[in-house]
């Protein structure tokens, strides 16, 4: 039984060779243990002590690099994830309550590849990649490929997810995350989609790309969107929800049918969409766009 | 790098440390509890759901049901008996028993340390700033229209800092 606390990244990458698990907040960690999905780990070293991991770093070019260590919160209220990249940032506000988004970090969200984890798809549409890096050396990765089925990553158990990189955004590009939910806090998507949308001057869309939240076993993009180009958002609203429904290859369980799903995924994906358009026009949409558009649960009440 | 478990650690409580040895997995709520004896902070769902074991880590909200106790050394720990100054209530406590905000009183602690917490960071909050940040507590009496109503006045009365 251990539990080292680390302070930089090689203390990390040298007892993960020896065979211990990270943990940062662990509040998948010890929550799943508790729940019998997976026992805690003998050997565990913390990694929420890293500053280089906690780092989140917006280069000249528009660029960001976000430590893994970063929490939800400081996503969600950092003005150029807002700003520029706000499919992100409308994901990590709706993660639990505040003091999930405050112990929950991106890392811990990307590598615990729930097909229901809400920061999945905005990275997917916002073009990130994942660097793990290990003992023997680091790689990158495009964020979609690092998840091949419910909980498992394609990372190596001695390899540290350091960071997610997100390129700069296009001019005139916007995105947006929506997710369906019965409560407004400590909920678990039951289905979600983030949209990215660029346009062109006369507001025509020059791309569009989606994402799909808790209908497949992994977060999934949805495929052939690129004759939209040219289209006006609002046929490519409806096109992404077509293809968005006939995509998505849902389960039924505790929160909803594989029905219900395939009908509410065409939904949020068109809503992802329009609110994207919107921001990539300039329209000051806030965060989340669940509560600013009214969608999902009404306003009213905690829980 | 330093091994937390199978030795005698410092948790900081209330501005008090206390030495205490974890075994491996044990969460925060039940060293508080039961080494510390701090009963104040309470265990609802021990499952991240309630808010019934709200603390706050450096300031910040932390469910201390599923937070491994060791990885809270070196930081400060505040409970909800860490929030009265002296013997006088503080502003939110007394609040929420002038506002109706308490009935069976077992949401309360981790209401305050949540509105603690919110205040702190955001002094004049609005309505939905307060629901957001009472968001991980759930209460099955009173409705929540008498808690907020009690932050919103502890607010407009001074403020926490």
């Amino acid at each position: 039984m251990s539990l080292l606390i680390a302070t930089t990244v090689d203390d990390a990458l040298a007892a993960m060779a020896a065979g211990a698990r990270p943990i940062a907040g662990g509040s998948d960690l010890v929550v799943g243990a508790r729940h019998g999905k997976a026992p805690l780990p003998d050997s565990l070293v913390a990694i929420d002590r890293i500053a280089e991991l906690r780092a989140l770093d917006v280069d000249t070019s528009g660029a960001v690099r976000i430590g893994a260590g970063v929490s939800h919160h400081l996503i969600e209220s950092h003005p150029v994830l807002v700003e520029r990249f706000s499919a992100l940032a409308d994901a990590a506000a709706l993660v639990g309550s505040p003091s999930t988004r405050h112990v929950g970090t991106i890392g811990g969200n990307v590598m615990n590849a729930s097909p229901a984890m809400d920061t999945g798809a905005p990275l997917v549409v916002l073009g990130a990649s994942v660097e793990l890096r290990a003992v023997t050396g680091s790689r990158t990765m495009p964020i979609g490929e690092l998840w091949i089925g419910p909980g498992r990553t394609a990372a190596s158990p001695d390899e540290l997810c350091v960071a997610v990189h997100l390129p700069a955004p296009a001019s005139r590009c916007g995105s947006a995350y929506v997710r369906l939910e019965y409560r407004r806090a400590m909920e678990i998507a039951v289905v979600g989609a983030a949209a990215s949308v660029t346009l062109a001057a006369d507001g025509t869309v020059t791309s569009v790309h989606a994402a799909l939240t808790a209908v497949a076993p992994t977060i999934i993009a949805v495929a052939g969107l690129e004759h939209l180009a040219g289209a006006t958002v609002a046929e490519a609203a409806v096109a992404v929800g077509d293809a968005a429904r006939q995509q998505a290859t849902p389960i039924s369980d505790v929160r909803a049918s594989d029905r219900y799903r395939r009908h509410t995924i065409a939904v949020m994906a068109q809503r992802a969409v329009d609110a994207a358009a919107r921001r990539a026009a300039g329209e000051r949409v806030p965060v989340p766009v669940n509560r600013a558009l009214g969608i999902g649960a009404a306003t009213g009440g905690p829980s | 790098m330093s091994e937390l478990i199978g030795r005698e650690l410092t948790l900081r409580v209330n501005g008090i440390d206390h030495p205490v040895e974890v075994a491996h997995g044990r969460n925060l709520l039940s060293v508080l509890r039961t080494e510390i004896g701090l009963t104040g902070t309470k265990e609802g769902c021990d499952d991240c759901e309630c808010g019934a074991c709200m603390v706050l880590l450096d300031g910040e909200p932390v469910n201390s049901c599923s937070y491994l106790a060791a990885q809270a050394v070196g930081r400060e720990i505040t409970t909800v008996e860490g929030v009265m100054r002296g013997d006088e209530l503080h502003p939110l406590q007394r609040n929420l028993l002038d506002e109706g905000g308490v009935q069976c009183g077992f949401c309360t602690p981790g209401m305050i340390m949540s509105a603690t917490a919110l205040l702190a960071r955001t002094p004049d909050p609005t309505d939905e700033d307060i629901r957001i940040g009472l968001s991980g507590n759930l209460c099955r009496c009173t409705g929540y229209a008498r808690i907020v109503a009690a932050v919103r006045r502890t607010a407009q009365e001074h403020g926490v800092s």
